[in-house]
């Protein structure tokens, strides 16, 4: 179980989640410090640790369009943050599936900030409304990448077994 | 069943007889693109080979091209020693494709790949940037990647496990009006798709309007189509293509072209009559947020940007200047323009457009990027408008997220650059319009249009709720 840290409407674009001037930063240790640097007070509380790992951020529809930084993704990694969102750009899904960032799809998808939301057997429960909300599952064709802990892992594991 | 271009691209190059929409595979990978982002690349593509005893080769050097174009010359020193690390890579592995801060061959990657001959029709092309599928206007399936996938792409030379996307027939007949572009035709389109609307899908453009533009037209085409969601963009390969790639990019062996099956599935099919269209923009802060010029008119703007991997090239510097020759870009206003690439700006240059540029007092920059990822180069003040003839409107995109983009075609760029306010190019004098269409030589025939039918869903985007609640 964990809060509802950010709530977000749709096309929230990776310029927002990430400007573009901070895209000289690459190395996923680095990036969490400009985690939606444009939106101060978010900003300004997960840098003060106010943002318990694991809090969700909740939005709507074509989360993380735009370009294909994959800081976008590597930066709300860094915090622990998970995303529900009602769908995701594509390359923004790949992305997060290759470093590992927890995703879920909810197209119906009701909370605030503050709510509490638990997972349970591929549903979304907000607890605090008292609803509970399908999900879609992940591309089934990336779920190797996801049980192998991220692309790096998976493309490593083919290297060495020699399938490459 | 019969296959649309993707699929049968996609088929060739995972070694099967055919695909159909849903199936998994692992396509053979032709060409790999990355910018400055390649430092993330290579920095996962070593982690890759952490621990695994084996030497971090790339699978084939040939195949990989690397451009430096998203902040030349470096705007700070962070930059320019991700830019070191790259060159020492570049190097060491032997990547001959590699265009560095130069004046003679450098520009914006979308630019390089098509002018230098890299792109070729029926290719598998990634890139890591979301406009990589720009060349698709060569008849290429090409998509954008992250830097991880780019990584996993130099070692393995295919790219695992991608779902075959569906697709969206998009047919465009009818001629253009006078200054009504193809960046009009893309901007309607993605207006009634949604920025969603073609997630995951591929667009695959037809009909006269499309056979009758430049290769230059048909990459604002493609270029715009991830705007719309769409994994990419595609136009069937055609004579003028094969013109393009011998004349203007020098290749000398031309794989032989291959269209989609008659018999082709598409989920959707888009009808666009571009005899009636007008000149269109693209709203603050999102690029499906598009109307007709008119409901901009009086919008009064600060900045004007013509360039970008969208309208930065020849055709949209002979626009523009032939609408500015003579005038003056109005007080106020900083009218900034970039070449799309080198061998672009020499061109602009032997034409004289350059010099109109300077002379009604617009600042003609080097070939790159520029403002259009707001890191360097024309960033904007709080409260400031700008219009640009490139793909994004996104708030904070052009450096400041307290600043308005609006989006236009060059002409309707330049038109406002006089008056200073959002401006129909249409609204200038019929003299004018009769030399700037001498100008803009082949490309499209031009002749108004609108979405005739657009069968299935879809919807307007109007009022939609944007940002954080
Ligand atoms: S011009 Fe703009 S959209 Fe095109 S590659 Fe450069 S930053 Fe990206």
């Amino acid at each position: 179980m964990a809060k509802v840290a950010l709530k977000l409407g749709d096309d929230i674009s990776t310029d927002i989640i990430y400007p573009g001037r901070y895209m000289a930063t690459v190395l996923p240790t680095e990036t969490p410090q400009f985690a939606f640097v444009d939106d101060a007070e978010f900003n300004k509380k997960l840098k003060a640790k106010q943002v318990e790992p694991g809090s969700f951020i909740v939005a709507g529809k074509n989360f993380g369009c735009g370009s294909s930084r994959e800081q976008a993704a590597s930066c709300l990694t860094g915090w622990g943050l998970k995303v529900i969102a009602k769908n995701f750009a594509r390359i923004f899904l790949q992305n997060s599936i290759n470093v590992g960032l927890n995703m879920v799809i909810c197209p119906n998808i009701e909370a605030d900030e503050g709510d509490e939301i638990e997972i349970v057997n591929g549903k979304v429960k907000n607890i605090t409304k008292g609803k509970e909300f399908d999900t879609v599952p992940l591309p089934k064709a990336r779920q190797a990448i996801i049980d192998a802990g991220g692309l790096i892992p998976y493309t490593r594991k083919l290297i060495t077994s020699g399938k490459k | 069943m019969g296959m649309t271009m993707v699929q049968k691209i996609l088929a060739k190059a995972a070694g099967l007889p055919s695909v159909k929409v849903g199936d998994v595979v692992e396509p053979k990978v032709d060409l790999a693109m990355s910018h400055e982002n390649g430092a993330l690349v290579i920095n996962q593509f070593n982690e890759i080979y952490q621990g695994t005893g084996q030497p971090a080769n790339v699978w084939d050097p040939s195949r990989i091209a690397i451009i430096f174009d998203h902040r030349v010359p470096a705007e700070s020193s962070k930059t320019a020693t991700n830019q070191k690390k790259i060159r020492e890579f570049v190097a060491k592995q032997g990547i001959a494709k590699f265009h560095d801060i130069r004046g003679d061959e450098g520009g914006i990657c979308h630019q390089i790949l098509p002018e230098s001959g890299y792109d070729l029709p029926g290719q598998v092309i990634v890139g890591t940037d979301s406009h990589t599928t720009s060349h698709g206007a060569l008849g290429a399936f090409s998509f954008g990647i992250g830097a991880t996938e780019m990584a996993s792409v130099w070692a393995l030379g295919k790219v695992l496990n991608v779902e075959v996307p569906g697709t969206i027939k998009v047919v465009v007949n009818g001629t253009l009006p006078k200054y009504v572009e193809p960046k009009d035709i893309i901007l309607h389109l993605i207006g009634k798709l949604t920025a969603e609307g073609a997630n995951y899908k591929v667009i695959e453009f037809h009909g006269e309007t499309v056979r009758k533009m430049s290769t230059s037209g048909r990459l604002v085409l493609c270029n715009m189509t991830v705007e719309a969601g769409a994994t990419s963009g595609i136009v069937p390969p055609d004579k003028e293509i094969v013109r393009y790639l011998k004349q203007e990019a020098g290749v000398k062996n031309i794989p032989a072209l291959f269209g989609p099956d008659a018999d082709a599935q598409y989920e959707q099919v888009v009808e666009i009559d571009a005899s009636k269209l007008e000149p269109q923009i693209a709203f603050p802060h999102t690029v499906d947020n598009v109307k007709p010029v008119g409901a901009a008119k009086g919008i009064k703007v600060q900045q004007i940007v013509i360039g970008s991997c969208t309208n930065g090239r020849l055709d949209d510097l002979a626009i523009a200047a032939n609408i500015l020759k003579g005038k003056k870009v109005a007080r106020g206003v900083r009218m900034l323009v970039f070449p799309a690439s080198t061998r672009i700006y020499q061109q602009a240059l032997q034409k004289g457009y350059l010099a109109t540029f300077m002379k009604a007092g617009a600042v003609v920059m080097n070939s790159g990027c520029g403002p259009c990822l707001g890191v360097h180069q024309g960033a904007l003040a709080d409260g400031d408008k700008a219009l640009a003839t490139t793909n994004r409107n996104f708030k904070g995109r052009m450096g400041n997220p307290n600043a308005e983009v609006y989006l236009s075609s060059s002409a309707t760029a330049a038109a406002s650059a006089i008056t200073g306010e959002i401006t129909d190019p249409r609204s200038l004098t019929a003299s004018k319009a009769k030399t700037a269409k001498a100008a803009k030589k082949p490309i499209i025939a031009r002749k108004p249009g609108s979405v005739k039918r657009s069968t299935s869903n879809v919807k307007r985007s109007t009022g939609k709720k944007k940002g954080r609640k």
